[in-house]
């Protein structure tokens, strides 16, 4: 279908599209098999002046915004949604800089990030803050031209290797969810230690750690915005993360699609293949519908975004909802139609529907999501 | 450094078809690409250039849309690109190929290092390169699968062999040749995308390179090409069993044998 991309959209994605058949397909396997990060890959992205899609050009990006994003990750999710993810995180880690930053801190961290030198991470969730994200106890106090950080983050994509981390503190315990404050903390802050990396059914080549903070001393100059604004960071920052997922999500059911509708052509059963089988056909087709209605869902979400819309939560909720729930049907079915050549670790379905369950649950639940969509529904009933 | 590296545009496939009547490679409705070899040359080049600074200029003898290759040799990051272009030219075998890209080269000037693949994958010939060497009176050396070395005045490199490889080293300027061996070539960049869309390719013909016309294209080409054909190895082996004085007997046997019976 003709999206009416730009040139210089269309540049990113066939560039994106290219690195994810050269060079993240061959080592996709492995690198979920042994849970490899891929730096090499990172590498790649920034000689090809991707990391900055989404990075303003005055601080050395490509001057894109969300939707650029999400072209990268949907192309290279269809190789590898884990590999991947080193990019998306790292988007996830910048935008509470690229919205809320002041110049100083702009400039400090964004040509960095842009240049693929440094990696970013986003730090909200914690044992007893998941979807509940106002539980947070991690703290930070206010000493002299300092805070002191003490608590315990958890499931924090790309922990231990990225560089920069936007982490969601409690500053005020008595305003609640008003007393948050989004600080940037650098690794190799003393006080700052990492734990160990998560075993994870799916995205085995993304890192997940937890972020430890013990009495960590981070300069109060690396403030985003307001103390008590923390909250509205993370919230903000979501709004315009949650369609890379929904790209992530998309670009995995596109891979688990394209290997499915290849296999039936070549699988004979019956002496003939097994693609001339009505019942195989359907679900093609329903794959094949269920792909397009998430891009078109994600991208014109995106270009809501992108757009300066004032109301944008909704929107990136229902791309996030759509398309990741259409990537757990699709990568089943995928498997389904490889029937037991599917279940094995041989063939690459089996990885892509394990890494799609991931893209139900992380930036927000989609049960967290609906009742997020339903409230804004609500809300735009009585205004 | 100042850097020439000579491309070619290629078929994108291994399996190139003929024209039986003219015994030309048949190019239409076949993408067309940069000599795979020729990748390895500009990635060489390009790394050079970020260690030691200088200049890398990518050229080409052959019809216009060759500028699409050439693009995309910017979009690598080469910072200058020559299409040798003109009627006169049609037809050119390998020494009039290295004739004009030899001229065109003079007419550079000051060039440090000439970078070439080894071969081309249509026609295999493996010629433009040294011969371009003998046309500037240069040293050259081919299947160059590691520069040891390159400063002011020389290179060192490794020329790999059959069984291993040899270290050269020669004064600059000089030619090379490589195989695949000395490097990863990278993807073109966004930024270098959106450059090659603005470039100018300058354009040379026959007149502004100086070169003979007698010596370009069909008049300059001695060689006819007769046959294209890809050999058949159609050896057949023998497993000798049995004794050793046996097997003595039967290798006696057949070295004896007059040829046509072996």
């Amino acid at each position: 279908m003709e999206y009416f991309l730009t040139e210089e959209q269309q540049m990113i994605k066939d560039l994106a599209k290219r690195i994810a058949v050269e060079k993240i397909a061959p080592l996709a396997l492995q690198y979920d098999d042994e849970g490899i990060f891929p730096r090499d890959l990172m590498k790649i992205l920034s000689e090809s002046d991707l990391c900055g899609v989404y990075i303003p050009e005055e601080y050395g990006g490509l001057g894109g915004g969300v939707l650029e994003m999400s072209l990268v990750v949907e192309e290279m999710s269809t190789a590898c949604g884990g590999m991947t993810l080193a990019f998306a995180g790292t988007g996830l880690g910048t935008f509470p800089i690229i919205i809320f930053g002041n110049d100083d801190q702009k400039k400090r961290y964004l040509p960095d990030i842009a240049s693929g030198k440094k990696l970013a991470a986003f730090a909200l969730t914690e044992a007893n803050a998941g979807s509940d994200a106002a539980g947070i106890q991690t703290t930070a106090v206010v000493d002299g031209d300092y805070y002191i950080l003490n608590g315990t983050k958890q499931w924090i994509t790309n922990a231990g290797e990225a560089d920069i981390y936007t982490v969601v503190t409690c500053t005020n315990r008595a305003k609640g969810a008003r007393g948050f404050s989004a600080i940037i903390v650098e690794k190799d802050t003393p006080g700052f230690s990492f734990g160990k990396k998560e075993n994870k059914m799916g995205i085995r080549a993304s890192c997940t750690r937890e972020l430890i903070f013990d009495n960590c001393r981070v300069p109060r100059k690396n403030l985003l915005a307001r103390e008590g604004m923390g909250f509205i960071v993370a919230m903000k920052t979501l709004d315009r993360t949650r369609p890379g997922v929904a790209a992530q999500a998309l670009g995995i059911a596109q891979g688990a699609f394209s290997a499915a509708v290849k296999y039936s052509t070549e699988r004979v059963q019956f002496g003939q293949s097994i693609s001339s089988f009505q019942v195989i056909q359907h679900m093609l087709a329903d794959m094949a519908i269920q792909i397009e209605a998430a891009r078109c869902l994600i991208y014109q979400s995106c270009r809501h975004i992108d757009s300066g819309q004032k109301n944008i939560s909704k929107e990136a909720a229902m791309a996030k909802v759509f398309a990741s729930d259409v990537a757990m049907k699709v990568t089943t079915d995928a498997v389904q139609i490889f029937g037991g050549y599917g279940y094995m670790k041989d063939y690459p379905v089996e990885k892509m529907m394990r890494d799609a369950k991931i893209t139900q649950i992380y930036e927000g639940t989609n049960q967290i999501q609906r009742n997020l969509i339903a409230l804004e529904i609500i809300k735009e009933l009585k205004s | 450094m100042n850097i020439v590296v000579c491309i070619k545009q290629v078929p994108a496939t291994t399996e190139v078809k003929m024209n039986k009547d003219t015994n030309t490679i048949i190019r239409e409705g076949v993408e067309s690409i940069i000599n795979p070899f020729d990748m390895y040359a500009i990635e060489e080049a390009l790394r050079i250039r970020d260690r030691l600074g200088g200049k890398v200029t990518v050229m080409s003898m052959g019809i216009m849309t060759v500028s699409d290759q050439l693009r995309e040799a910017i979009a690598l990051g080469a910072d200058d690109t020559i299409l040798v272009n003109g009627r006169e030219f049609a037809g050119s075998d390998t020494l009039a190929t290295a004739y004009a890209l030899s001229m065109a080269i003079k007419k550079i000037g000051a060039v440090d290092l000439v970078i070439c693949g080894k071969q081309a994958t249509d026609g295999d010939t493996a010629q433009v390169g040294p011969s371009l060497a003998e046309k500037l009176g240069v040293p050259h050396t081919t299947y160059v699968r590691k520069i040891e070395d390159i400063h002011d005045g020389y290179i060192r490199c490794q020329r790999m062999t059959e069984d291993g490889y040899e270290v050269i080293e020669m004064p600059l300027p000089a030619i090379i040749t490589v195989v695949k061996e000395i490097n990863e070539p990278r993807l073109p960049s966004i930024k270098g995308m959106m450059r090659s869309k603005k470039a100018i390719i300058a354009i040379w013909n026959a007149e502004n390179i100086g070169a003979d016309k007698c010596r370009c294209g069909l008049k300059g080409s001695p060689t006819q090409v007769i046959k294209t054909f890809t050999p058949v190895h159609d050896i057949k082996s023998e497993s000798i069993e049995g004794s050793v004085d046996e097997q003595a007997f039967r290798v006696i046997e057949i070295l004896s044998a007059p040829p046509a019976a072996k």
